[in-house]
């Protein structure tokens, strides 16, 4: 059996040779789709950044040529395109913020599960299936100072002249209002799902030992909870910063410069000007905001997640 | 169809019958008013057919991107006509006019050849005629092979033939010598006052003889009728809030966009007449505009008006007509007239906007989309679209001169015509032809948005503007 066995090996040692070959390149062979989504990824990124080098107006296709940075210094010497950055963040950290600090009352309140909290947790899911451009025009029209109902609701309040997102004033308030609806349920979810998969232990060794409730929440619930909120906000971070379709929808950058965010900036020089060089440099400096934010969260969460490990 | 109902219809076409006639004998043959216009566009498509190969590119397909529009319907109407005159298979798009010339844009920009011929504003072709993106029509119009002998370029309003025609050179004027024929006007509008009769009728007042007078009398309607406001305008951060009211006032103030000094560009539109016409546009939102005026565009001007939600607008002179022709609540109740926003002129200075069609320079069948637009064009798909649907500013003389069309007028939209007279002579694009037309534009209505909320005051948001405006026209190389 043995002898025979032997024989076998010695007997075969063509496929062994091609075995190791395979099993040489069998790594490279599995990172290939890996690869090709990479280099899928990079091209649109790298031929953005060629263009944002150059005088590129599809309307002067004679006029086009390597200006270098000089997109880049036309847009960081433009007040107008600070005003951007500003009002870009300011939405970011206003949606995120407020979303965080919603999603996180209501998972809460969702915890326990009960049969009313799976049925809201259902429920809650609903603005997430509708398309923000369409969830922004039923918001315009439920503004609409002629025969919206929420212009209705306010009116009774005393407010009877409020414009929504038509004044400046109070254009960002609605907006966001309206960023809250589509994606609060989002971290709701993800911090729900968070939550219930916290070990119960320290809960109910705190409830025995008589703890307050606020030093539970803070204390224990909120340090193991924050790997969570870190990646629920790092999401809502990224998309809220590339805002487009709400704002588009419901005000198009305005009244005025309001609203001229990242993306409506970039969008109209690339759409109704037809200057891709400019549009194609706006969409540069987003990406390196959006890097260096991303950096920020991720080395945060690695800490904590480090940190934990340690604990434990 | 018998060949008694054909003849009949074909005799109306040859002129050996007249109209009464006609709607008799058709009527002794059972046939009903839907039954007659589509025979009447079968008869004209006939007609059409008698002295020119419209099947020379039969069996091709061609694909057109359209503008949500009522003018848009009168075509697709009658497009089985076109499919039967030509044997082409037709395909089209429709976008609402929000997002259209955004698609337009991208689908001429990325040299795409997925659409044949589209609908464009004359605005519109200073920015993608000479990128290389249009067909020269004139390769067409001046060909005897590729035009029927029927189709008289002639009868075309010439003021909108060549308005849709330009040599590329930023302020050389539309239609000059070295003009290339960028579109063809199929429709139009002109822009003067629609308003509400039963409104101005219990406010006891007449409609506004000038701007400071229509301030007065929209102030005045908005207190005397209950849960109304005043006076419709565009509003939105968009080009096309400056080109119908604003743009005719304006004129009529003596403002402009630009002027030419040696052949460059200077931005005009802090002139002091500039400033001066603002104010008041500023000052009549302000007291009788809509609450969410940032928003309005021409949907929500129109709908209003019909809805009896505002009293009258300044717009388009179609959009009245439109609250007039559909099912509104204010049906029959819209009133029309001409317009001249200054005090110390007599005559109205409507900037026109035309509805025009085009063929995409990348399109593999540029001779089949001529044959799309040539019949579009032609006098008897006009005078179909003018009488049996709503293209009612239509650009061929005889169709004006036809008096079907003047009685459907005087009939069902009383003072339509009286306006239309008293606005056509003075009307005309007001806009210096240059290719960053949205650029100067968009940002012009953002600057009338932060007026209006008063972040800035008239006078220094368009001197911002001016001086924003030389910037890009430096950098593009055509300013002074």
């Amino acid at each position: 059996m043995s002898t025979s066995g032997v024989a076998g090996v010695n007997a075969r040692p063509v496929p062994r040779r091609h075995g190791a070959r395979m099993a040489g390149v069998l790594p490279y062979l599995l990172s290939m789709p890996a690869l090709l989504a990479c280099v899928g990824i990079l091209i649109p990124f790298i031929n953005a950044v060629y263009y944002s080098l150059q005088r590129y107006n599809l309307a002067f296709p004679t006029t086009r040529k390597f200006i270098w940075f000089g997109n880049y210094v036309s847009l960081l010497s433009d007040a107008g395109f600070w005003h951007t950055i500003l009002v870009s963040m300011t939405y970011t950290i206003l949606t995120v913020g407020l979303e965080l600090l919603l999603g996180l009352g209501i998972a809460m309140l969702l915890w326990r599960r009960t049969l009313v909290t799976n049925l809201l947790s259902v429920a809650l899911i609903l603005p997430l299936m509708v398309a923000p451009a369409i969830a922004s025009l039923m918001w315009k029209l439920m503004t609409n100072a002629n025969f919206g109902i929420l212009s209705y609701f306010v009116s009774l309040l005393g407010f009877h002249d409020f414009k929504w997102a038509s004044a400046p004033q109070t254009a960002m308030f609605t907006v966001v209002l309206v960023d809250m609806w589509v994606y609060t349920p989002f971290i709701t979810i993800l911090l729900l799902a968070g939550l219930r998969g916290l070990p119960r232990q320290p809960f109910e060794a705190a409830e025995l030992d008589g703890v307050p409730a606020t030093f539970v929440f803070f204390r224990i619930m909120l340090p193991m909870l924050f790997p969570y909120i870190l990646t629920a906000g790092l999401f809502r971070m990224l998309d809220s910063i590339q805002q487009f379709d709400i704002i588009y929808a419901m005000t198009q950058g305005g009244p005025g410069d309001t609203l001229m965010v990242f993306q409506i900036q970039a969008y109209t020089q690339a759409f109704i000007f037809t200057n891709i060089g400019r549009a194609s440099a706006i969409l540069v400096i987003l990406w390196a905001i959006t890097y260096a934010l991303s950096n920020v969260f991720v080395k945060n969460w690695l800490r904590l997640r480090e940190r934990a490990r340690g604990r434990a | 169809m018998t060949d008694k109902t054909t003849g009949l219809f074909s005799d109306y076409i040859a002129g050996r019958i007249s109209r009464r006639e006609l709607m008799t004998r058709a009527g002794k043959l059972g046939l009903g008013a839907a039954a007659i216009g589509t025979m009447l566009g079968g008869a004209q498509t006939r007609a059409m057919a008698a002295n020119f190969d419209w099947q020379k590119e039969k069996g091709k397909a061609i694909k057109l991107l359209l503008n949500k529009h009522p003018y848009t319907n009168s075509l697709l109407m009658q497009i089985e006509n076109f499919k039967a005159l030509t044997g082409l298979a037709v395909t089209w798009d429709i976008f609402p006019e929000d997002v259209y010339f955004d698609k337009v844009t991208t689908a001429l920009s990325s040299k795409s050849t997925g659409y044949d011929a589209f609908m464009t504003g004359a605005y519109q072709t200073w920015q993608y005629g000479p990128a290389g993106w249009l067909v020269d029509l004139n390769e067409f119009i001046k060909d005897p092979a590729a035009t029927s002998p029927d189709w008289n370029v002639g009868d075309i309003l010439p003021g909108l033939l060549h308005s849709d025609a330009w040599s590329g050179v930023p302020g050389e004027p539309l239609g000059g010598p070295n003009a290339k024929q960028w579109a063809l006007p199929w429709g139009f509008e002109l822009n003067s006052i629609a308003y509400n009769k039963r409104m101005f009728d219990q406010a006891k007042i007449e409609p506004p003889k000038n701007l400071p007078d229509l301030i007065e009398k929209a102030v005045k309607v908005q207190t005397d009728v209950k849960g109304i406001y005043g006076v419709g305008v565009r509003g939105s951060r968009s080009w096309a809030t400056i080109h119908p009211g604003y743009l005719s006032g304006l004129t009529s103030y003596g403002g402009a966009d630009f002027t030419v000094e040696n052949g460059k560009l200077k931005s005009a539109v802090n002139s002091p007449q500039c400033k001066a016409f603002t104010k008041l546009w500023v000052d009549m939102i302000q007291k009788a505009g809509p609450k969410n005026w940032t928003n309005y565009t021409w949907y929500e001007v129109g709908s209003d008006l019909g809805a009896g939600t505002s009293a009258m607008i300044f717009d388009a002179d179609i959009l009245g007509f439109f609250q007039q022709s559909g099912d509104t609540k204010e049906k029959g109740n819209i009133g029309f007239e001409g317009f001249a926003a200054n005090p110390d002129k007599k005559e109205p200075t409507p900037n026109v906007w035309i509805w025009s069609l085009a063929i995409n320079a990348a399109s593999n069948n540029k001779s089949a989309a001529w044959l799309f637009l040539q019949w579009a064009a032609a006098t008897q798909q006009c005078l179909f679209a003018a009488t049996k649907a709503d293209l009612v500013d239509p650009v061929r003389q005889s169709v004006w001169d036809d008096k079907g069309f003047q009685t459907r007028l005087n009939d069902k939209f009383a003072g339509y015509l009286e306006q239309y007279k008293a606005s056509a002579p003075g009307s005309k694009i007001y806009f210096t032809p240059q290719p960053l037309f949205f650029n100067l534009t968009t940002d012009w209505a953002a600057s009338l948005q932060k007026m209006y909320a008063k972040e800035v005051g008239v006078d220094e948001g368009l001197d911002q503007l001016a001086e924003n405006v030389m910037k890009q026209l430096t950098d593009a190389g055509i300013a002074q």
